[in-house]
């Protein structure tokens, strides 16, 4: 039987994890909530969120309303806005793959006293200041930059005319990979490191080309890694307005744009909160299927 | 065999380069003795010297690090109590809880922190800052403590139990001691986002209070001087300090 | 001195004790024996206060500890890790329980010398574990759970880490301090050698249930049911019916083997009819190329299926005429002995009528 005073313990010991979880559900659950229906009410006067309810005749009434959200059906944009946003996180999340791969494999590959060493070279931009990185890409594409002067001039031997890299789709998003980079390197490494050497050498000892090898072994058993580390680059892209604000111009803003947007220029919150939700669900989803996913991964291996 | 590992190689020294290239560039700039970031006209302490001079600045500067102070202490506070009761127990609300605000796209906690504070009628400001900053610290907090415990050895706690120790010596002289890199690897991550955070802080500043990434943002929409170059650098220099320490103290911490 | 009182203990559905009793008398060398799964280290955690059990009670000397937490039973646990705090140097390990009782600086320091000097290792102070040997870390963690003299000692498989050879070397000097300390030891082991050479008694376990305890010998000579004649030793198992009771022996029909004759067993219920099983070591079958047949034996003819030369004896498994295999060993005592046969001669094996025990299925 367990004894009362066990069982007193034990409920003591979880209240350790009480504070934590009171600050998170105050400072983070109960705001999202807020958010949710936040959507649901008029926009102030003034900008920010009219009042929820007011006495009338003594009652109770309540000014809620469903026309934010109808807002969103109303026209295609908000609808193109998100397919566009996404279309730029999946493309930021597979050249994340291209160009994570190879050093996560090097690193993983490398004697054992090195990879620390080698794994901190990555980490170390990934934590200087999110705005330096980005300010770094705007040096780059500059109009006035050495790199835009090249490529114009290589542009002009085939007597094409010259083109700004800057606020363009393209700054964009090489800025979001660059930004990104370093959340795909971690997880992929941390799968990678885990292969045994012993079936690369099996599979060719049994006649399998270096091609083969890596396509047949290495890449299938890394995708748990694959999706870990898309999963961490997609969700942040698709709510990313820094990026796309200082280096996208009018063709590349992207969702988050337009909330950042409703919260502060058009102070029309309540609509910004509907926006927010959407994308809230969004990256639930995101995260929900991945999950899903990576437990299937698991059990066919 | 030896082909295919300097194709890697070079790819590898590739992506590095891709990696490090742009923030030279900042670095170098900021003793670019020119306004423009175009060409090398000279070396000069010029930019750093403007930036010590700029009051604005200097209360950003000041702003961030009390605010950082302040999140990091408490957020590894909370933090280490969640890290260790996720690792005991299979708890399902606190580490979807811990883990949320690290998973989700800052903008969301941003709005969702500025409605919040706004219902509370709350004014925005130091204080609204820091609050946002704990929520999202907590989680890498818990994390690197928690990786830190599963690294201890349970029978060590088990055996200092067996020997006499009640569960709060345990906990003092083995557990402690055994976890304090974990912990401390925790408060310098949480210390390095808060100083850096920008798109959280962007929603909660209000309009008075200002973060040494808010102060880069406004200079760099306005008027790109090679200032920001220079409050750059220094910056990056703060994090590789910072996160050598945390490297040192608890390998394991910045993997998760 | 330590009584362990219809103990049960669940796992999520899975049970892993069920309702096991057991009495240990102070001062003895007892053991937990069984495959990995049966329970013992369970048990041994329960002892320890690590776990609660679902049912029954442990009581040390009459009084009920389950509900005394582990740092206030007067006993302490080796770990198969050792499990010595690696911040602390050797002196603070040994000296931690001292300190969780307060003793004073000056007693500590003489006391850890002291245990020190005790375990052979009196320069090793001042270093931390990590710097010792598996057999000197055994040794600390040793050192540093008799420091203060508790009254019965756990020990889950400590000496599974060792090589073979420091194994041999440590299992005698814990038999020594055993027997100096005289305290009471309880070992866990899944090595039935190891059990057989260090304890007083043994307690078999299997799927969290005792199947027997008796002293080492018994348990080899006299196994009181199929498992523990499996699992102790090697044993050939011959199933069969009793046939005809003849008071101190009785009559058996082995499958394929034919009537034979067999010692009545001791304290148990045996009925005409009642499906049994006879207990025969290898070691108590004569083998030969021709075999005068004595009295009171059985005898057969077979050949040679398989050898396994072992060094210090050879294995013969015997192909009986039914094509029942006989597992039989001979010890190569001299030179020359150790191919006596080669696969698929012809021999004949016999055992005495006292050399088997029956054990009712």
């Amino acid at each position: 039987m367990h004894t009362s005073a066990w069982r007193k313990k034990l409920v003591s010991q979880k209240l350790l994890g009480l504070p934590p979880l009171a600050y998170l559900l105050i400072f983070f659950a109960v705001p999202t909530v807020i958010m949710l229906f936040a959507s649901f009410r008029y926009a102030g006067d003034y900008g920010g969120l009219a009042p929820w309810y007011y006495y009338e005749q003594g009652s109770l009434s309540f000014d809620l309303t469903l026309e934010n959200w109808q807002r969103l059906f109303e026209t295609d944009i908000y609808l193109q806005l998100f397919l566009k946003s996404i279309a730029y996180a999946v493309l930021a999340t597979l050249l994340c793959i291209l160009l994570a791969y190879p050093l996560a494999l090097m690193i993983a590959r490398s004697p054992r006293r090195y990879r620390d060493l080698l794994l901190l070279l990555v980490i170390l931009p990934f934590w200087s200041n999110f705005l330096v990185r980005i300010y770094a890409w705007m040096i780059i594409f500059s109009p006035s930059g050495a790199l835009t002067h090249m490529l114009n001039s290589l542009l002009a031997i085939f007597g094409i005319a010259p083109i700004s890299l800057m606020y363009s789709p393209t700054a964009v998003i090489v800025t979001l990979v660059y930004v990104h980079l370093p959340f795909m390197v971690l997880p992929l490494y941390a799968n990678l490191e885990k292969h045994d050497p012993a079936l690369l050498d099996a599979a060719q000892d049994l006649g399998a080309s270096r091609w083969r090898r890596f396509w047949r072994i290495t890449w299938p058993l890394s995708l748990p890694g694959v999706y870990a580390g898309s999963i961490l680059v997609f969700i942040p892209v698709l709510g990313m307005f820094a990026i796309p604000e200082l280096l996208g111009g009018t063709d590349g803003i992207m969702i988050a744009n337009v909330i950042k947007q409703q919260f502060v220029e058009s102070r029309d919150w309540p609509f910004g909160s509907v926006l927010s939700m959407v994308l809230t669900a969004a990256a639930v989803l995101v995260v929900l299927l991945g999950a899903k996913f990576g437990q299937q991964l698991g059990q066919s291996k | 065999m030896k082909r295919k590992n300097r194709l890697l190689k070079i790819s590898a020294l590739g992506v590095y380069s891709f990696l490090y290239l742009p923030l030279l560039i900042v670095v170098i700039y900021s003793f670019n003795d020119s306004k423009l970031n175009a060409e090398w006209v000279g070396f000069t302490w010029k930019w750093y010297d403007k930036l010590f001079n700029n009051r604005e600045m200097l209360t950003a500067a000041r702003n961030s690090l009390i605010i950082a102070s302040a999140s990091a202490l408490i957020a590894t506070l909370l933090g280490t109590l969640a890290g260790m009761t996720i690792h005991k127990y299979r708890l399902k609300l606190l580490p979807g809880l811990v883990i949320a605000p690290i998973a989700m796209p800052d903008i969301l906690m941003g709005v969702s922190l500025l409605l919040f504070f706004i219902m509370l009628n709350m004014s925005l400001g130091l204080l609204s800052i820091t609050l946002a900053h704990i929520t999202f610290c907590i989680g890498f907090v818990a994390l690197s403590v928690q990786a830190r415990m599963s690294n201890i050895d349970r029978s060590l706690t088990e055996a200092a139990r067996d020997l006499g120790a009640t569960p709060w010596q345990c906990f003092r002289k083995i557990t402690l001691p055994l976890l304090a890199p974990g912990i401390i690897a925790g408060a310098l991550m949480a210390f390095t986002l808060s100083i850096d955070d920008f798109v959280i802080t962007f929603f909660v500043a209000g309009v008075d209070s200002s973060t040494l990434p808010l102060q880069i943002y406004s200079m760099v929409k306005i008027a790109i001087t090679p200032e920001v170059n220079a409050i750059s650098t220094l910056l990056m220099l703060l994090t590789l300090i910072l996160i050598t320490l945390v490297a040192k103290l608890s390998p394991g911490a910045l993997r998760s | 001195m330590l009584e362990i009182r219809e103990v049960s203990r669940n796992f999520a559905g899975f049970n892993a004790l069920d309702r096991v009793s057991l009495q240990i008398e102070a001062g003895e060398f007892f053991t937990l024996l069984g495959p990995s799964g049966c329970g013992k280290t369970t048990l041994l955690r329960l002892i320890a206060g690590f776990d609660q059990p679902d049912g029954g009670d442990i009581l040390l000397d009459g009084k009920s500890i389950i509900a005394t937490p582990p740092e206030r039973r007067p006993l302490h646990t080796i770990f198969q890790n050792y499990a010595l705090f690696p911040h602390m140097t050797v002196a603070e390990n040994i000296a931690f329980p001292l300190r969780m009782v307060g003793c004073s600086e000056t007693e500590i320091k003489q006391r850890v010398a002291e245990a020190l000097q005790d375990v052979s290792l009196p320069d090793k102070g001042q270093q931390y574990p990590e710097s010792l040997s598996g057999g000197q870390k055994q040794r600390i963690a040793i050192a540093r759970a008799l420091i203060n003299r508790p009254r019965l000692l756990l020990l889950d498989e400590p000496l599974s880490a060792l090589d073979a050879q420091l194994r041999e070397q440590m299992q005698l000097e814990l038999i020594k301090l055993q027997k100096e300390i005289g305290i009471t030891f309880i070992y866990v082991t899944h090595d039935q050698g190891e059990a057989l050479a260090l304890s007083q008694r043994i307690a078999v376990m299997n799927s969290g249930r005792v199947a027997q305890v008796d002293e080492p010998s018994r348990l080899y000579e006299y196994p009181g049911n199929r498992f523990v004649a499996d699992f102790i030793g090697q044993c050939n198992l011959l199933s069969g019916e009793v046939m005809q009771l003849q008071g101190e022996r009785l009559l058996v029909n082995l499958q394929g083997l034919g009537e034979v004759q067999t010692i009545t067993p001791a304290n148990t219920s045996v009925d005409v009819g009642n499906q049994c099983t006879l207990t025969l070591r290898p070691e108590k079958i004569r083998i030969s190329s021709k075999l005068e047949q004595g009295e009171n034996e059985v005898h057969f003819k077979g050949a040679v299926h398989d050898m396994l030369y072992l060094g210090d004896v050879t294995v013969y498994k015997v192909e009986l005429a039914n094509g029942m295999l006989l597992e039989a060993l001979l010890a190569n005592s001299s030179a020359g002995r150790a191919r006596l046969f080669e696969v698929g001669d012809p021999v004949e094996v016999a055992w005495g009528f006292d050399a088997g025990h029956l054990v009712m299925d």
